[in-house]
């Protein structure tokens, strides 16, 4: 079970007050996650990746563990305390405008 | 009982202000989608329940939002909004060709007709239609596929489309107007699409009177007459009595002929609103005073209307989304500003009052009549 926690415009529009949990096949990566999230939430589509292209919005970033890994891989494997939901997987809007 | 909504979108959410047919007594509702910029909703005129709403940040892009029950409730609809074939480029800013990028809806359309149907005009410049209740959207793309396409080049506040005008009689013939491309008609239900510009003079460009180009700001029409257009531009306000063949200036003894929105009466296809603003540089009302200007005549002869309105100390815009008629009588006119105002005359505009004056920045006001 991994937990996602989601920005609060995109709490709103998936019409969940909390954190998200999301079952994934296979060892999970950024990909799987955003994947499985869009298909449990098909209002977040086009809200975190480009519909088109799946490349992620500008001001969007991905934490796990304390740390930044937005830039990884999308494929690469998340670390094991997101994948046991120890942790859970931060998608975070940018600290930007106003 | 007959009534008005309006439809409010600022920059931080929407609000819906209803009343009844007196329009003495309104009631907010909102914020609605909070802290999201909502540049317009619009109500179908076949089902006035049924509602659109353009819904966008930067952090997170674009959502469609729709209403089955006047507003009461939302739900999220189709955003996917992808250009037909490979999208080519157009002018940027200094010069060079830029690709075709979507950032927004400007305004949403809905069919005359059918409440499932509804054109969504965006940035970059380029017409969608949805009919499927806003589920699936579709570039109609012979407008921005015309030959002059790669000519065109964003205003200031990006190349959008921001007018789409619908022929009440002939529902294969609208007119779109994009900034700072121009005017554009089809004849044939938006498969194929052409310039209307004849007659538009423009200083900021090398050729004045070149076939695109042009800083169109907004565009609107009387259904009783629909061949009649009336144009607020950049700088000039227009008239053609041809469907947009031709355009006549009509500003006449205006202020300023620079401005954002233009509306026209809904009972009285002669009588027509502007708000001048100052220049292109100073975007603020002359003198500090809030005046919207009617005339009565078609053009060219223009009264200024204060009663109700602040006539010193005002620095506030209208942008070219945020006027808007009823089709009560008398005659209904709104208008919301960069200042979180929106004003309402009950009167044909003799009179306003304020019936909402701390919003965020109004970016349009659309008003529906109801039954």
């Amino acid at each position: 079970m991994i937990r996602v926690v989601l920005p609060q415009h995109l709490r709103t529009l998936a019409g969940v007050d909390g954190e998200v949990q999301l079952d994934v096949d296979g060892h999970p990566t950024q990909r799987s996650v955003l994947d499985a999230l869009e298909a449990s939430y098909p209002a977040l589509r086009g809200t975190i990746r480009d519909h088109a292209t799946a490349k992620r919005r500008d001001f969007i970033r991905f934490f796990a563990c304390g740390q930044d890994i937005t830039l990884e891989a999308a494929d690469d494997p998340l670390p094991e305390e997101v994948v046991s939901g120890a942790q859970p997987f931060r998608v975070v809007a940018a600290m930007a405008g106003g | 009982m007959s009534g008005v909504r309006l439809l409010v979108g600022t920059r931080k959410g929407a609000f819906l202000l209803t009343s009844d047919g007196k329009r003495d007594d309104w009631q907010v509702k909102g914020p609605l989608f909070a802290g999201w910029e909502i540049y317009h909703l619009n109500g179908s005129p076949a089902d006035p329940d049924r509602l659109y709403a353009s819904q966008s940040t930067g952090w997170h892009g674009q959502v469609v939002q729709r209403s089955d029950d006047g507003g009461k409730t939302w739900e999220p609809v189709g955003n996917e909004f992808a250009y037909d074939g490979i999208p080519g480029t157009h002018q940027w800013y200094d010069g060079t060709q830029h690709p075709w990028e979507f950032a927004r809806i400007w305004h949403l359309e809905p069919s005359l007709s059918d409440p499932d149907t509804v054109f969504a005009g965006v940035e970059d410049a380029a017409l969608f239609r949805s009919t499927d209740g806003g589920q699936t959207w579709h570039e109609l793309s012979g407008l921005r596929d015309h030959p002059t396409g790669e000519q065109w080049q964003p205003g200031a506040g990006g190349l959008c489309l921001h007018t789409i005008l619908i022929h009440p009689e002939d529902p294969q013939r609208m007119v779109v107007a994009i900034s700072a491309a121009g005017t554009f008609r089809t004849d044939d239900g938006g498969e194929t699409w052409r310039p209307i510009n004849k007659g538009l003079r423009s200083h900021e460009l090398p050729d004045e009177e070149r076939e695109v180009g042009h800083c169109v700001h907004r565009i609107a029409m009387n259904p009783s007459r629909p061949d009649t257009l009336f144009m607020q531009k950049h700088w000039h306000v227009m008239r053609s009595d041809d469907g947009g063949e031709s355009w006549q200036k009509v500003s006449g003894n205006l202020p300023s002929d620079f401005g954002f929105p233009i509306s026209v009466h809904a009972h009285e296809p002669e009588t027509v609103y502007v708000v001048p603003i100052e220049s292109d540089s100073e975007h603020v009302p002359p003198e500090g005073k809030l005046r919207v200007y009617r005339s009565r005549t078609g053009g060219n002869e223009w009264e200024p209307l204060t009663n109700g309105l602040p006539q010193e100390h005002c620095y506030v815009n209208v942008l070219r989304d945020a006027m808007a008629v009823d089709s009560l009588d008398p005659g209904g006119v709104y208008f919301g500003t960069t200042g979180g105002q929106v004003y309402a005359s009950s009167d044909s505009g003799d009179n306003w009052t304020a019936v909402v004056r701390d919003l965020p920045s109004v970016l349009s006001v659309e008003a529906q009549t109801l039954a």
